[in-house]
């Protein structure tokens, strides 16, 4: 295979059909649409089925149907169609079906704007519908890593019968850049045992969320939260970029996550121990990991594209252990390598200690000064 | 020896257990009706139900096929996407009014527009039986509900949806017909129509849904025999029985 150069959104649309999904249910959403155009023509030409829904609530009822019935499902969209598809998200995760969806995140809440964004972290790592349940969370920083993360959502989806996100921040769907697409997978000739298909000489196949006895939510419960430990233990994923003698250390994800490489690498050039942690999975996160590397740094950098929501992840790993700075670009803003490169700079001078809750309030006094100043 | 005939037995289509269902209720009648047609039709294993929340959200421990459970109102969504992937596969939803017509409203037209090749089981009885007895879409002017304690006040409450008659403007609707489940004789028309409704899935022929005038007598607060009663006295006259659309080559069907 070669390298072609792709639109984001259309090679995660193939990546998706060469991963062997046979549904795909969505609604136009900017920055999103282009994976349901996608769609619309490589789908029937598969014999596969698409079918753009009357709203994101429908698509989604659409692909937990198609989940339920055993094919591999997806649908594509951005915050505010999330935000709709909550309520079936949940019932996919508790009636423990598999579905991947894509979330091309621009910036909100409320109708926002469609620049890009992470703002959606929370909505997805902390599950976004009603009751227990945990979705995986997958954060690409590249178009390549987009689609092999589409791939292997699908696999983790079917091997936990599990729901799994994959974040996209808007920049990456609308981007072109060279990528290599997997093969193409054949599709089961069988559909899983578990799934309804038709109960010819068997007993009737079941899916359902409703556990009315309490006793049995409670197993129910305990048999997701179960599965769930199980995936934190075998499927956490993350990059590290020169950490070897770090002594300051950046986390950051996504598209944040690689503006921090290209500053962290000026950095290293200009004499600066620094390294980073780029989660892949937000969720399981590696707190692990972070709890480790914050016995070795003296000084964390969390930089994210929204108000500092992964920050609160990383605190907890870290358990006071360093200080730890937070920067961030909101409300559709990406920052600039140079931007970050500064904040490098001054993290790796700055010896004071910070007190809980003040690394946001520095940083609000830092961003707003430099809005002041009319800096990008 | 005497020949003996069986003339009445429990479809194999139905589980062998009881419902939950108050008595006098007509979801009983209307889930037999579905059993029998899905028997004699020969279907059953092939057959996937899709359950609605409300009262008959257990419907899948009383039917012997393959079965899912939707959120409320999304079973028109469910089905198309399990319909989508599933073409060989008989697929319908069983759903209450509350659920297909309030909060379900946007799912069951755009199936209807689309039409997805799905076969509906629309049960009426004018109330919200599972929550207690609260005012459903199609709850008549004046009635009494936990809330519309004042009887339902169309100036403020808005009117009853008639939901067959809105469906059969739409052009994808193949199939769209009201009956009622309050007597023996309209019991048998209701089977024909469920029926019919199974048939133009089996032949592509798209979207079809059935609705079943029924009753409620806990909510309602009716003796069994009074809230037969109240479909024939007071529901028919507002919920027309008959054909609101049937498409030429469903009439042409010899069921």
């Amino acid at each position: 295979m070669t390298k072609e150069l792709m639109k984001g959104n259309d090679a995660f649309a193939e990546a998706a059909v060469r991963a062997g999904v046979e549904g795909f249910f969505g609604y136009p959403i900017t920055p999103a649409s282009e994976f349901l155009e996608y769609m619309a023509k490589r789908m029937p030409e598969l014999g596969r089925a698409f079918l753009q829904a009357e709203s994101e609530i429908g698509a989604i009822h659409m692909v937990y149907g198609a989940a339920c019935a055993g094919v591999r499902s997806l649908t594509a969209t951005s915050g505010p169609g999330l935000s709709l598809m909550s309520e079936a998200l949940s019932y996919i995760a508790g009636t423990e079906v598999p579905a991947v969806v894509v979330n091309v995140m621009r910036g909100g809440p409320g109708l926002g704007n469609i620049a890009p964004s992470q703002s959606d972290y929370n909505q997805m790592v902390k599950g976004g519908g009603h009751g227990d349940y945990f979705p995986i969370v997958l954060a690409p920083a590249t178009v390549q890593e987009a689609i092999d993360y589409i791939t292997l959502a699908f696999d983790l989806a079917d091997k936990y019968r599990a729901l799994v996100f994959i974040a996209v921040d808007g920049n990456l769907g609308q981007m072109m850049e060279p990528a290599e697409l997997p093969p193409m997978r054949g599709l089961p000739e069988k559909p899983p045992e578990w799934s309804v298909y038709g109960a010819e000489g068997r007993d009737p196949n079941i899916l359902t969320s409703i556990y009315i006895d309490p006793p049995d939510e409670e197993v129910t419960n305990i048999r997701l939260l179960k599965r769930w430990m199980e995936i934190e233990k075998n499927e956490i994923l993350y990059k590290e970029y020169e950490l070897d003698d770090a002594e300051i250390a950046i986390i950051s994800f996504g598209v944040a996550g690689r503006i921090c490489s290209s500053a962290l690498r000026t950095a290293r050039e200009e004499g600066v121990k620094v390294g980073m942690i780029r989660p892949i999975t937000l969720a399981p996160f590696p707190t692990e990991a972070i709890r480790e590397l914050s016995k070795r740094v003296r000084r964390i950098l969390v930089v994210e594209m929204n108000t500092g929501q992964m920050l609160n992840d990383v605190k907890q790993a870290v358990g006071g252990n360093v200080p730890i700075e937070f920067y961030g670009r909101i409300g559709g803003i990406t920052p600039l390598p140079d931007e970050i490169l500064e904040e490098i700079h001054r993290v790796n001078q700055n010896t004071e200690d910070i007190a809980d809750g003040q690394e946001k309030v520095q940083w609000l006094e830092r961003l707003e000064a430099r809005i002041e100043r009319g800096d990008q | 020896m005497i020949e003996m005939e069986v003339v009445y037995s429990r479809p194999e289509s139905f589980t062998p257990t009881t419902t939950h269902y108050c008595p006098g209720c007509t979801h009983g009648t209307a889930h037999r009706l579905v059993a029998e047609v899905l028997d004699e039709m020969g279907i059953r294993e092939k057959t996937i139900g899709v359950a609605p929340v409300g009262c008959s959200v257990f419907a899948y421990d009383y039917f012997n096929h393959d079965f899912v459970e939707a959120a409320h109102g999304r079973a028109p969504a469910m089905a198309t996407g399990i319909k989508r992937v599933r073409p060989n596969n008989t697929v319908y939803t069983y759903q209450g009014d509350g659920d297909l017509a309030s909060i379900g409203m946007a799912e069951i037209v755009h199936a209807a527009i689309r039409g997805e090749n799905i076969t509906v089981i629309f049960i009426n009885n004018a109330i919200y039986g599972m929550t207690g007895g609260q005012m459903a879409p199609t709850t008549l002017p004046g009635m009494r509900t936990t809330s519309s304690p004042n009887g339902r006040d169309v100036e403020v409450m808005g009117y009853p949806v008639r939901m067959s008659e809105m469906l059969s403007t739409i052009d994808g609707t193949s199939y769209s017909v009201r009956r009622s489940l309050h007597n023996p004789a309209n019991i048998r028309k209701s089977k024909k129509a469920i029926r019919r409704a199974f048939e133009v899935q089996e032949r592509g022929m798209g979207f079809a849904m059935v609705e079943l005038l029924s009753s409620c007598p806990t909510n309602l607060k009716f003796t069994p025999s009074e809230a037969l009663n109240f479909i024939e006295e007071q529901m028919v006259p507002y919920y027309p029985l008959g054909d609101y659309k049937v498409a030429p080559e469903v009439k042409a069907l010899k069921v």
